[in-house]
Formats: C-alpha cells, structure tokens, sequence
C-alpha cells in the first residue's frame, strides 16, 4: 500500500533540508570573507572594518550549519549515521575548522588573549580556505558516491552490531581526491569569495575597500565560472544512480540528472534562473559600480543550490550512493525518519516563516547604516 | 562476543565525548544564569534611566559574550559527534532523538544569535525597549537550547513515547509529549538550568567581592552581589528540590545508578543515606569486603528520598545483578526482578526475534512475521542487555558516582548557605567590613565549576553501560573506526579546547581587571 502522506513528507524534509544547505551555501561567504582580510585590508583600521562587517553574520553561518546538521538527523538519520560515522575525517577537519572559528572574532582583538591576533586571523582563514572546499567536496558525493555499507540486520550479530561500515580506510579523506568533487570544492571556496566581495561593495563604506574588491573580482569570479561549469557540465554527462521505484533496487543510469532536471523542469527553471542571477550579479559588481550585486549572486545562489540538491535526491534518485554496494546507497525513502517524526517535525517547521520574519527585522533595526571608520571608532563592542 | 569489538574504540569514544561534554558544561551554566541577570539589571536600566545601571549590564554582557563564543564552539561539536562516533545509536534512536536537535536549532539557536548581535550591536542602534527585549530574548533562547538538549538527553535515560519498529530496526516516536513531559526530562531540565543559575550568581558575586577587595567600582559590585544573591539563593533552594525530585526518579527509572550513587551493595529496607563516607579501594560486587571504611548515614532517608516511605526497599548492586526482589513497576503491579543473566538471556531472544523476524519477512511469511515480532516485543524491555556479555557489566563506576554524588550534594547546600549569609550582609550594607567573606566569595567561583561538573558525572557515569537505558548499551552503539582515529582526535581535541579554555580564562579575567567601562 503506497503512503502518499508519508511519501509527501519524506520530499517536502529533502526540501527543507536542501533549503537551509542552499542557505548555508550562501551564508559562507562569511568564510570567503575570511580569505580576503589581508587581500582587501591594507591598514590595521581596514581590516578591523572587514572583520566587523563580517563579525555580526558568522553566527548566522554557524547557526544555520548547526541547524542543516540537526534537522538532516531528525529527517534521514541513516545518512547521519553512515556519512559522519563513516566518513569520519572529512567531517572531523570540517568541525576543526569551526570551532576555530567560533572563537575568533570574539578573542582576536581582545587583550591577554594568550594566542595573540594574528593567530585568531590565521584560524579565520583556515577555516575559510579548508571549510569551504571541504564542505564542498562533501556535498559533490551526493552525486558522485562513496565507499560504504549498510546493513541493518547487523544489529541482530552480537559480535559486530554496527550497521554502517566506511569501505576505504581513509574514511572520507578519498573524496577529496576525485576531480568531480574536488571541482565542486573549489567552486564552492571561489563562490564563498566573491559572495564576499560583494557583500563587502554593499556593507562597507571605504572607497579604497572597495575598489580593491571589485579588482579581485576578477580573480575570482573567474575561476568560480569556470570550476562550475566543469563541475555543472559534468554532472550532466556522467551516469546517475537510479531507484527502481517498484523494486527499490538502485542501478546505474546513463545522464540521470540531466534526464531529472527534463523530467523536473521546475527544477531546470530554477536552476537556469539561479546561474543566470548569479553571474547578473557578478556582472553588476564587476562592471557597473552598483552595490547591490551581492543580493542577485545571492539569491541566485540559494536557487541553484537548491535546484542541484533537488536534484540528488528527487526522481527516484540515491542522494547518497555507495559506489561500493549500489544497494546500501539511501534514498530519501529508506533513510528518513518515521512518518509519525516527520509529521511532528513538519509542525516545527512552520516556525521558520517566523523566525525569518524576527531576523530579518531585528537586522534591519541595527543594520541600517553602512560599516565605515567613523563607526569602527564609536562601537564599544568590536571585534 | 563483544570482545571482537574492539572494547579501546568504547572507551575512547566515551572519552571523546565526554571531554566535549565537559568542556562544554564550562561555558553553558554560565550564559544561562548571567543572561538572567544581564536582563534583570538592562530592565533597572530602562526602569529608572540611571547610567550606573548600564554601564553595569554592559560589564556583564562583555563577560557574557566571551564565554559565549567558546560554548558555541564545543556546541556544534557534541552536535555532530552522535553521528562521528556514536553512528549506531544515530540510527537505532535517530527518529526519536534527532527531533529535539532539529528543534533546538530552528527554535532556540537563531533566537539567541539574532538578538545577542542586538544586544551587542544595538545600544545606540534600537530603542530601550527594544533592546531590553532582546536582551530577555537571549536569555530565553539560551534556557530553550538548554530544554531540547536536556529533553534528548533524558530520554535516554528514561526511554518513553517510543516503540520498536522490526521493519525499519530502530526505535521509532510514537508520543511526542510523552517524550517532552516525561517526568525525567522535567526534573533533569529544571536542575540543570538552576545549577546554571546558581553557578552564574556565585560567579556575579564573586567577581564583584573581588572589585570591593581593590576597593574599585563599590556602586556596580554592591547591586551586583544584592541581585545575583537573591537570584542565587532562590535558585538554590529550587535546585535542592529539583534534585530531590531527581534523586525519586533515579530511583523509579534507574535503580542501578541510585545504588552506585549510595555505594549500596546488599539492599535494604530503611536504607540510610550515607552523609559521609570513604569506600573500600578495590571493592568489587561479589566480594565479600565491607564496602565502606567509614560512613556517617542519615537513618531511613534512602527509602524515603528513594520511594517516598522511610520502610522501603531499596535494592542494591548485588540485588540488581542477581535478581529476585520484590518492586513495584511503571504500571502499579508487583513484580520479582529478573537477575542479570536472565535479563541477558531475554535480550539475547529479543535481538535473535529481530533477526527471525527480517528472515520471515524476506521470505513472505506473514505467520511467521508475527510469531517472531510477539517474541520480540515480549522481551523487547530488555534489547539491550543481549549485547552484554557480563553480568558484571552492568555496573557502573561505583567510586566516581559515589564521591561525585557527594561532592555536588555538599556544595549544593554549602551554596544556599552562602547566597543567605551574603544576601544578609549584603542587605545590611556589612559586606565590605569582613575581607575574609569577600575571599570566601571569590574562592566559591571554581567551587561552583566543580558542583556543575560532578553533577553531569553522576548522571552520566552513573548509567553507564547504557546510552539508553537498557534498550542499548555503549559497546553497541559506536561507529566503525579504527580506536586509533579516535585517539588522534581526542588528542587534537584535548589540546585545542585547553588552548581555547587558557585563552578565554586570560580574557576574561583582563576584562574584568579593566572594569566597566
């Protein structure tokens, strides 16, 4: 018997759960950010405008990692499970890198802080550098796959309950070796960057600052296109893993996700209006002297994400496939919570509208002049 | 048996977490206390319009934001460890356990944020009421982080609103409510932010005792000490009833640990409480030492905190092994416990019922689908201990329960004591005539770190084998990985949240050798 309820709800949390990665997305430009200190700031007071303007978003960034974890565990605890238990150093260096975040703006500029500012700056920059490409690098094997197992009838050996097992002994660290992957990462880090420009051209208000970003514009967004494009090219020409919908045997299909952006055209809409807003925003920021490129790249940003998430694990796709064992890979079916849980999680999740309606104003309230060097020297709370 | 899974992976597991936890638990009692008090003085502020009352909130609000960062940096941590290290239990209880994650997020984690960078951003920015609202906001969102996870965190201590679902081979929620009203998860939310309180009005008054020391900043130390006192003796006198409430449902949910708690052995009706004692080094349950050396023991109290009556049993660890005494179950009816190799015997049928259960359904049998599924669920109560393999091993560490029990149970009445004296001197404006009790003052604050500590040391050594109670055990519960890996990152983890913890101690005590500003 087909349970068009809890069919309905296992998509709308791969929706939610998309939604806030294709928001997480966007939000770590705070991390481009991050690698460009030194690039934009050339004095100590350009810096510390930077790293202000970028001090009051990164809890946002952090919040919405913290909230993508929490509600893909409640939504598809099995991916849970087997990603972070199995791909462990992957997962390992991407906490690494935000913990060291956590404590960077809040310490850098603070005296007695034992490790000494430019250490804080190093950490920013680590974890905009790793974090970025390695979260990047993790999404890309929604699509191209990695070495597990599961089998749940595990729980049933005594000598070895464990359901989940990593395949390759390097436990995640593999993914970063395949081009595919590593295309995305990259994309992701350039992207993180010029977001960054961007919301820099439109937050700070320094003349030198900003004619710097829209210079490095150039070295950025360039390459973004291009590892996209590689990775977006790719993406549609290689083969697909594939759920038999009747059998629920997963196999592989020749150009799957490009047959599922065909099949899904509301999908294919929104990802050619994200690419298009994205690189209208770039064109606004690198070739008119508009300040507002930051909000098309972004929005775009958030649609496209989305669009690929979509993507993944729509249509009678694996989003987390096994190269290893085809059948261990998860789908949005075999992976998600009760529909009992996801129906609970459902009502939860009609606070979101809400808690965007109090974020978006109460940034409004204290957001409405410009960071400049006038601000910087009457804040009693700097970073 | 279990011995081909690898027993240091367990254990270095548990040590992972429990560091992050620990660690953790530095930062978050703190915030949850100060924010209270934070927003109690903003609220003088906009009350009476006087600056001095600023100037002090703002003080506290520094310090509260230094100890924030850190907390949110060992937070996201311990979020993702349940799946980096404890991937089988993500799976087994990941329906029930991952909602309260999920809900913490989306509920709490923007609330405190968005309004922390009104409070911090927002003075000259946004109006004295708005800000004063964000300020209560913080501390809101603050304490309903602290529900989900202490919600999750009783439950699995106390299993409730579930069911076992042989299909999908995990526990799956069948009563969201009972899940966030259990009688557990009330007590255990209601004592831990009340320790928070009372670990944050210590710190207040402290720091403050240390201002009238250098004789700096007599205004702002004086109301400080008045509100975090009063703040902290109620709280106090709370958290003493939360704690007996807590010590009740240990009892009912957890009789094991309740005996590890005491050091009780044999079983007794009328057990005492001991107030004091020293155990017996190297005592084990099947030995026949004395388990004390010395102890001082409060008559009859055991039963009566216990089971609420002076005369009742209360069964100890050799009673808990071995099976065989009377009890009262969850359902009123008088029952004969099971020893703990019957309990073993009856998971080891349930988990070889699951087993039985998938192979009829690979096979179409719908008979014998339920002839397994009733066995299962028949014996189901008792899942968890078919992965033991010892009936020894369902004993915790009695000497670490034992003496962190007693160490959080002293403090815990030393600080009502101290929130009296020092509101009663405070009041009477004699505080500043005795140097010794502003000494005292300043020497509570590790004292009150150390309270903390011991507390969440009780209640998690003191389930130990299980992660949840029964239904799992922790040697079944990991991830598969190499004990080496996980040694490297306690490692790493180690050395960096004590560089973290260094820097942030150094901070905070230049903020408050600076002073107000």
């Amino acid at each position: 018997m087909i349970d068009t309820t809890y069919i309905f709800l296992q998509h709308y949390w791969w929706f939610i759960v998309s939604l806030l990665g294709a928001l997480l997305v966007f939000l770590l430009f705070v991390q481009g950010g991050q690698t460009l200190i030194y690039t934009l700031g050339k004095t100590n007071d350009e810096r510390t405008m930077l790293i202000n303007s970028l001090g009051r978003k990164w809890e946002y960034t952090f919040t919405t990692l913290v909230t993508f974890g929490g509600a893909f565990f409640a939504s598809f605890p099995l991916f849970y499970s087997t990603s972070f238990g199995g791909a462990y150093w992957v997962w390992m260096a991407i906490l690494f890198c935000f913990i060291i975040q956590a404590i960077s703006y809040e310490y850098r500029s603070k005296p007695n802080n034992v490790l000494g500012k430019r250490t804080f700056e190093t950490f920013l920059f680590i974890n905009g550098l790793v974090g970025t490409i390695l979260l990047g690098t993790a999404v890309a094997t929604f699509f191209t796959g990695s070495m597990f197992s599961v089998d749940k009838m595990n729980l049933t050996n005594l000598s070895n309950p464990i359901i989940s097992s990593w395949e390759t002994p390097w436990h995640g660290l593999e993914a970063a070796l395949n081009l595919h992957n590593l295309s995305l990462g990259l994309a992701v880090f350039f992207l993180a960057r010029v977001l960054a420009l961007q919301y820099f051209i439109n937050m700070v208000d320094d003349i030198s600052i900003s004619t710097r970003a829209r210079k490095q514009m150039w070295f950025n967004a360039i390459p973004f296109v291009v590892l996209f494009l590689v990775f977006a090219i790719w993406l549609m020409l290689r083969d697909g893993f594939a759920v038999n919908p009747d059998t629920s045997m997963v196999y592989m299909e020749p150009y799957k996700y490009f047959k599922n952006l065909i099949e899904m055209p509301a999908l294919l809409v929104m990802l050619l209006l994200g690419v298009v807003l994205v690189l209208f925003g770039i064109y606004k920021s690198m070739l008119t002297g508009s300040i507002k490129g930051v909000w098309y790249t972004g929005i775009g940003t958030v649609a496209t994400v989305l669009a690929l998430l979509l993507v993944a694990g729509y249509n009678n796709t694996a989003y987390y496939p096994s190269t290893f064992d085809l059948q261990s890979s998860l789908t949005i079916f075999n992976s998600s919570s009760s529909k009992f849980t996801l129906t609970v999680m459902s009502y939860v999740s009609i606070m979101v509208p809400f808690v965007v309606a109090y974020i978006w104003y109460a940034w409004k309230s204290i957001n409405n002049k410009k960071i400049d060097a006038e601000e910087m020297q009457n804040e009693s709370h700097k970073y | 048996m279990i011995e081909n899974l690898d027993l240091s992976l367990v254990n270095w597991s548990r040590a992972q977490f429990a560091l992050t936890a620990m660690y953790h638990w530095i930062f978050v009692p703190l915030t949850l206390g100060l924010a209270y008090i934070m927003a109690f003085m903003e609220t003088m502020y906009y009350k009476t319009g006087d600056e001095h009352w600023k100037r002090t909130t703002k003080f506290w609000q520094t310090l509260f934001g230094v100890n924030f960062a850190i907390g949110v940096a060992t937070g996201l941590i311990l979020e993702f460890e349940f799946g980096t290290n404890w991937s089988n239990y993500s799976w087994f209880v990941g329906d029930i356990f991952g909602a309260p994650l999920a809900i913490e997020g989306i509920m709490a984690f923007f609330m405190e944020s968005t309004f922390i960078a009104v409070m911090f951003f927002g003075w000259n920015k946004v109006s004295k009421k708005f800000h004063l609202i964000s300020t209560w906001l913080v501390a809101l969102g603050a304490n309903l982080s602290a529900l989900w996870i202490l919600v999750a965190n009783a439950w699995m201590q106390y299993p409730a609103g579930m069911h076992f679902n042989p299909d999908t081979a995990r526990n799956e929620m069948v009563n969201f409510w009972e899940v966030l009203f259990s009688p557990v998860a009330i007590n255990k939310f209601l004592h831990t932010i009340t320790s928070g309180y009372v670990l944050a009005a210590i710190f207040v008054i402290g720091v403050s005792a240390w201002f009238l020391i250098k004789k700096r900043e007599i205004k702002m130390a004086k109301h400080s000490i008045i509100i975090a006192a009063t703040f902290g003796l109620l709280s106090s006198l709370f958290l003493a009833f939360t704690g007996d409430g807590s010590a009740y449902q240990v009892a009912q949910k957890q009789p094991m640990k309740l005996a590890a708690m005491e050091g009780l052995y044999k079983g007794q009706e009328g057990a005492g409480l001991v107030a004091i004692g020293a155990l017996t080094p190297g005592k084990e349950y099947d030995d026949n030492k004395e388990p004390f050396i010395f102890k001082i023991e409060i008559p009859k109290m055991l039963s009566l905190l216990g089971y609420r009556s002076t005369d009742a049993f209360v069964p100890g660890i050799n009673d808990i092994v071995e099976g065989g005494y009377a009890y009262t179950d969850a359902n009123g009816e008088p029952q004969i416990a099971l020893s703990a190799e019957q309990k073993m015997a009856r998971g080891k049928i349930a988990i070889q019922a699951l087993a039985d259960y998938t192979a009829a359904s690979d096979e179409g049998n719908s008979e014998m689908m339920e002839y397994h599924k009733a066995i299962l669920q028949e014996n189901f109560a008792y899942f968890g201990y078919g992965y033991l393999n010892n009936p020894k091993s369902i004993i915790p560490n009695v000497p670490l329960t034992f003496y962190s029990f007693r160490v959080m149970v002293a403090l815990g009445f030393l600080f009502i004591g101290f929130f009296a004296l020092i509101l009663f001197m405070a009041l009477k404006n004699r505080i500043r005539q005795y140097n010794w009790l502003l000494w005292i003052s300043v020497l509570m604050v590790p004292l009150a770190y150390i309270a903390s500590q011991a507390g969440w040391i009780v209640a998690e050594v003191g389930r130990q084998p299980w992660v949840i109670q029964d239904i799992l055990p922790t040697v079944a519960a990991v991830s598969r990985i190499d004990a080496g890996a996980v040694q490297v990152t306690f490692i790493l983890f180690a050395v960096i949240f004590t560089a973290l913890l260094i820097a942030e101690v150094s901070i905070m005590i230049k903020q408050i050798k600076i002073g107000p500003k």
